[in-house]
């Protein structure tokens, strides 16, 4: 008998609450599904793109053990005869890599180049079974994966060109690389690869295979003794690790953008159920007293919230996968970033990721839907039953010192430093202020309403007492307004600073009248000193600064960094670089100056002062840092040294870059006309002046950000929704009192114009509430945030003019539901409302 | 365009047939074999092997065949190729073992480019190698070691008799036109000893061997398939050498062939002299392909009945260098009594060798 009670109660809360609160039910459903497809299509994306990289790793290294690695410009070829006659190594496999910039376009093809031989014992995935097998072994030959030949749309026996130095390579595609379905790369003979690209007497990895028995940690020791400077040897597992690193900053960032959505939804849940509940009191007494427990009432309301979050989930993740297909079709599959080139995207769903958050949507709604349930469970049905209790509800938010300590612990948070790169805390301390911020709304909102004084009208005075009343209902329809209203605000001033320090520093970086680089892309194209004199000669050109741009490898667990040989010293440098921190004296020591970027100091404690080492053609190089600059180009960290030194120490007279100031009254498109057709190649040559280059740049930073703007748009949506559905809640709540108020002679128009004050100083507190926390917000972003993940720092900047609309939207919004949810309540009969209850 | 067919493969590298040699050293008639000189690599030819085989037994009289080859090839696909990884010289090796207890043949091989010091073959002695594999002279003998997947060995050879310059001094016609031909020497009764390593244990070893060592640039004429040969070291000291170029039509297009006599006395054999008469064939139960591993040899005037150790002594290298052969361990019989012993080898019976 019991039994049957408790199904048949759940029944009765259950469909009492799905019946009243149709459009409510909904929205919540939908505030769950967005959080949870954005969510999902994050996972699927993100886990899509760094799927294919690791996959692309396990092919190029194949049953190796170890793996040695350098110089992106590669390390001395005699490394691999003396690895390979040591008694530990079964097979010894080199490789020449090379990032191609395929002539004509912006675009890279990653060219490896093996000896089919000795690659055939380590990575047989990457050689071929040719018609023709000493295509295998030809210079001019060239494998191509599948996922390159689609994407170039050549096939076998078409003729690829390339750019070497300011030169063209043409190379014939003899077949398909076996066993890289999704990578786009191509495979080629070493030798081949070394003449073609410059690349004689390096090799830029050698893939180890060692004897069965041999220990694997203790022979990597033994070689890290003898490897010389700049030269690592790892598991191919750490090569994984550290290409998941390069991009690691940028999806956890998306990820917690996707879970803000979510939590946002979560809030909607939270503040809906908790307005229905309040609604639902005396229904609930009722069920009481006939003998629902309060257990049966808490499961059931629980139940209740479950169910919303799986149809949410559901709609979620069939929502998100096809946003995930529209965003990996119009942006690629690294969003438009450039962390993930060289991949073709193919969603390759998992059954975890589609669980994990299915379970998050369901137990987001959940947990929304906890404490109101707790509340009405123990609520006692003698007193629920009695109309006017509905406040009492709150009582037990009106503790102060959770959400206070909650903002203590906060705040302390920013202090401590990125675990493993990912500014943990930094997220910790947002999401503890922004929830103590809630736990404390109702102080904050009480607070506020004593401040306001009391106004002669009738209608917004009514409204104003109707607050005052019931301080914790008020609350509980901002908490919504004011989580997304602060996220939203955050998120727009983060992006505002960044693009505006970036435009600034931009100026400042860019000096000279005209920029030429040996290649749009890749790592192939170079000036060779004779380009360089001929460039420095062309008429017009007053002065030419060259430099060299290569990565060097400080860490195998990191990415390599970036090296730049420029024309500079101790006393022009803040000329050259947007410099934060410098010597303060002459420094005392012989040792040559090295400049290191912000990411440089952060990561490898490079700070003004300390002495460093660098490798340079294999031998350590000591040098001191001489100061710290600003740099929003490289966040693995990058260098800058005296290119006469470089020179020196390297024999490398080539370089990458050129800077060229004009004399007075020449012209810039005679001289870049010139330049194309004096330098031979020079077609080959990017030309740009600073503005297009500023254009460029910022045009890449809005499609970086274009997700999170997309992310943001989804969190304001949700929060609007919140919005209005709590306005609803609150007012539909309130028939009663309407049928009162008319009762005792007020119009319509003054209850409608009582509703919009309501709606007008609700909004008011939770817009004031949103910009302070946003602004913290953005701050512990711009501060923490961006400077553990990216290494950026930046100064605050405020986007007035979005910030102005935004607060209008909303207290324009937020007033015209409270009138159209006040109109709609009234639509019904007074009468019979005021029958219901006497 | 034909020689873009011209494989990495060695056999079949071998016998492509119709391109032009034109860039390649030719093999003329008239030229004295030179030694030292000639133990070593002919670096400008397009190919050249080393060839070692022949019967050892252990201390319980256990025989066994073994067989070690490295093969040098030069495809000019990169001889302008200033990297020192241009695949200028190919180098591949082939080594087996015939165990009569393992019923089939244990066999491994190699195939690198020349270079870095850890491939290559010597110009001026027998000193050829890829990584741990290694044929070198050493002593006045040879040295084979090789450590392979599943087996291993470490032999010495000694010879007991001087050179066996093939054909017409060392220049041996392979066919119709004259410039198809390779120079080619033999050492046969050579005395080997060392140790020998399978899955069944080591144990010391002694016998004897044939080496070959030839060298051209032309090999096979056009419609040629493949090829048999055979090598015997005959029990009183003497030698016999015999080969036979096979059409399409299985027939002989070509054939040669030498006897040496216990004393030195050599009779070179021409094409009219040599016949292979196939009288017991052995299908492979792996390729289904079919050899004649039991053949009456007929040389000049002699005579004989050549049968394996055992009857598979396949070889599958399609893996590697894209052929399957048979190779292996053979006695010869004269009357239904032991004359000698040797090594037997049937090549394009798979497929013709051109592939």
């Amino acid at each position: 008998m019991a039994h049957r009670t408790s199904i048949s109660a759940t029944g009765a809360i259950l469909t009492g609450s799905l019946a009243h609160n149709k459009t409510r039910t909904l929205l919540s459903v939908a505030a769950i599904g967005l959080g949870v497809a954005l969510a999902y299509a994050v996972q699927l994306i993100t886990g899509t793109a760094i799927n294919e990289l690791a996959l692309g790793i396990q092919v190029l290294s194949g049953e190796a053990d170890l793996q040695i690695r350098g110089a992106r410009g590669g390390f001395d070829e005699r490394l691999y005869p003396m690895l390979a006659k040591l008694p530990e190594v079964a097979a010894a496999s080199p490789a020449v890599e090379v990032d191609a910039r395929i002539s004509g376009r912006d675009d890279v093809l990653r060219i490896i180049g093996v000896d089919a031989f000795r690659a055939a014992a380590v990575q047989p995935g990457l050689i071929a079974e040719p018609a023709d097998r000493l295509d295998l072994l030809r210079s001019d030959t060239l494998f191509i994966s599948p996922a390159a030949a689609r994407w170039l749309s050549v096939g076998v026996g078409d003729v690829l060109h390339f750019q070497a130095g300011l030169r063209e390579v043409p190379l014939r595609v003899a077949g398909w690389v076996p066993m890289a379905e999704q990578q786009r790369i191509a495979i080629m003979d070493i030798a081949g690869a070394q003449s073609a690209f410059d690349r004689l007497r390096v090799v830029t990895r050698i893939d180890l295979r060692l004897r069965p028995g041999t220990d694997i940690a203790s022979f990597r020791q033994h070689l890290l003794a003898v490897l010389p400077a700049g030269v690592a040897v790892e598991s191919p597992a750490t090569s994984v690790q550290a290409t998941g690193n390069v991009s690691r900053s940028y999806r956890i960032n998306l990820n917690v953008l996707a879970l803000v959505a979510l939590f946002t939804g979560g809030l909607l849940v939270f503040s809906t159920q908790a307005l229905a509940v309040v609604r639902r009191r005396a229904h609930f007494a009722l069920l009481r007293v006939i003998g629902v427990t309060r257990r049966q009432l808490l499961a059931s309301l629980l139940l209740e919230g479950a169910l919303l979050g799986a149809a949410g989930s559901t709609l979620g993740v069939v929502f998100g996968f096809a946003l995930a297909q529209a965003a990996i079709r119009v942006l690629g599959a690294d969003l438009g970033s450039g962390y993930f080139r060289g991949i073709s995207a193919m969603l390759a769903p998992t059954l975890s990721a589609l669980l994990i958050c299915f379970l998050l949507g369901v137990a987001t709604a959940t947990l929304g839907t906890l404490l109101p349930a707790l509340e009405a469970a123990r609520a006692s049905p003698a007193l629920a039953l009695k109309p006017g209790d509905e406040e009492r509800a709150f009582v037990r938010l009106r503790a102060v010192w959770p959400g206070a300590a909650a903002i203590a612990v906060g705040a302390m948070l920013t202090a401590l430093p990125a675990v493993g790169g990912v500014p943990l805390f930094g997220y910790l301390a947002i999401a503890l202020i922004l929830v103590g911020t809630l736990l404390i709304m109702p102080q904050l909102a009480a607070m506020f309403l004593r401040l306001v004084g009391t106004p002669q009208a009738p209608a917004p005075q009514l409204a104003l007492m109707q607050l005052r009343g019931a301080p914790g209902q008020a609350a509980v329809s901002l908490v919504a307004i004011v989580a997304s209203l602060s996220l939203m605000i955050s998120m727009a001033i983060m992006v505002t600073s960044f693009r505006d320090a970036l435009d600034a520093w931009l100026e400042r970086v860019l000096p000279a009248d005209v920029y030429v680089r040996a290649a749009a892309a890749g790592d192939t194209g170079y000036l060779a000193p004779e380009d360089q004199t001929q460039i420095a000669g062309i008429a017009g050109v007053r002065r030419a600064e060259f430099f060299r741009e290569q990565q060097i490898l400080l860490d195998a667990t990191r990415p390599r960094i970036v090296l730049l040989a420029r024309n500079i010293n101790l006393r022009d440098a803040q000329q050259r670089l947007a410099l934060v921190s410098t010597l303060s004296s002459e420094p005392t020591s012989a040792l040559p100056p090295l400049w290191a970027n912000e990411a440089m100091a952060d990561l490898y404690g490079f700070g003004t002062g300390e002495v460093v080492e660098l490798p340079l053609a294999g031998k350590p190089v000591q040098f001191i840092v001489a100061g710290v600059w600003r740099d929003y180009a490289r966040p693995q960290g990058a260098v800058v040294i005296e290119r006469d030194r470089y020179v020196a120490l390297t024999g490398d007279r080539t370089a990458t870059n050129a800077a060229l100031w004009l004399s007075p009254g020449s012209s810039l498109d005679a001289v870049s006309r010139a330049i194309v057709h004096q330098v031979p190649g020079g077609e080959h040559l990017e030309i740009a002046t600073p503005g297009e280059i500023r254009e460029v740049s910022l045009r890449i930073f809005d499609r970086t950000f274009a997700v999170t703007y997309a992310l943001e748009f989804a969190a304001v949506a949700i929060g609007l929704l919140g919005l209005s559905s709590s306005f609803g809640a609150l007012v539909l709540a309130r028939v009663r009192e309407f049928a009162v108020l008319r009762h005792i002679g007020m119009t319509r128009r003054q209850i409608g114009q009582m509703l919009a004050s309501e709606g007008l100083i609700l909004s008011a507190i939770g817009l004031a509430v949103g910009l302070v926390l946003g602004a913290l917000i953005s701050l512990i972003l711009i501060q923490v945030v961006n400077r553990q993940s990216f290494h950026w720092g930046m100064e605050l900047s405020l986007p007035w003019s979005t910030l102005a609309i935004a607060a209008l939207v909303v207290l324009a919004l937020s007033t015209l539901t409270a009138w159209v949810s006040g109109r709609r309540a009234m639509a019904n009969e007074v009468l019979r409302a005021v029958k219901d209850d006497w | 365009m034909r020689r873009r067919r011209f494989l990495a493969s060695t056999l079949a590298l071998l016998a492509t047939p119709g391109y032009a040699a034109d860039d390649y050293p030719e093999v003329v008639p008239g030229r004295a074999l030179q030694f030292p000189r000639d133990y070593g690599s002919h670096a400008g030819f397009r190919n050249e092997w080393w060839y070692v085989t022949g019967w050892v037994k252990d201390s319980n009289d256990l025989a066994y065949g073994i067989q070690v080859t490295f093969f040098r090839n030069r495809p000019r696909i990169a001889d302008d190729n200033p990297s020192h990884f241009a695949p200028k010289q190919l180098l591949f090796a082939h080594a087996a073992i015939a165990d009569p207890r393992f019923g089939r043949l244990r066999h491994d091989q190699r195939a690198a480019r020349a270079g870095f010091d850890l491939a290559d073959a010597a110009a001026d002695a027998t000193a050829v190698w890829i990584d741990d594999w290694s044929l070198k002279m050493s002593d006045g003998g040879y040295v084979a070691r090789i450590a392979a997947r599943d087996f291993a060995f470490d032999l010495r050879f000694k010879p007991t008799q001087g050179v066996l310059a093939q054909g017409d001094a060392g220049f041996s016609r392979k066919g119709p036109i004259e410039r198809q031909a390779s120079y080619y020497y033999s050492v046969p009764q050579l005395a080997a000893s060392g140790r020998v390593e399978t899955a069944q244990g080591a144990a010391d070893v002694s016998g004897i061997t044939w080496l070959d060592h030839e060298w051209s640039s032309e090999l096979l004429a056009p419609g040629a398939t493949g090829w048999d040969w055979v090598g015997i070291n005959l029990s009183d000291g003497g030698a016999l050498m015999a080969f036979r170029i096979r059409d399409n039509s299985g027939g002989a297009m070509w054939a040669g062939g030498a006897f040496r006599s216990r004393d030195g006395q050599v009779i070179a054999f021409d094409r009219s002299e040599i016949e292979f008469a196939p009288e017991r064939q052995w299908r492979s139960p792996r390729t289904q392909v079919e050899y004649p591993v039991v053949m009456t040899l007929r040389a000049g005037s002699l005579q004989c009945v050549i049968e394996p150790l055992m009857e598979d002594q396949e070889l599958d290298a399609r893996v590697g260098t894209g052929t399957i052969y048979w190779e292996g361990a053979v006695r010869a019989f004269m009357g239904g009594r032991e004359i000698g012993r040797g090594y037997l080898e049937l090549t394009g019976y798979w497929k013709p060798l051109k592939l």
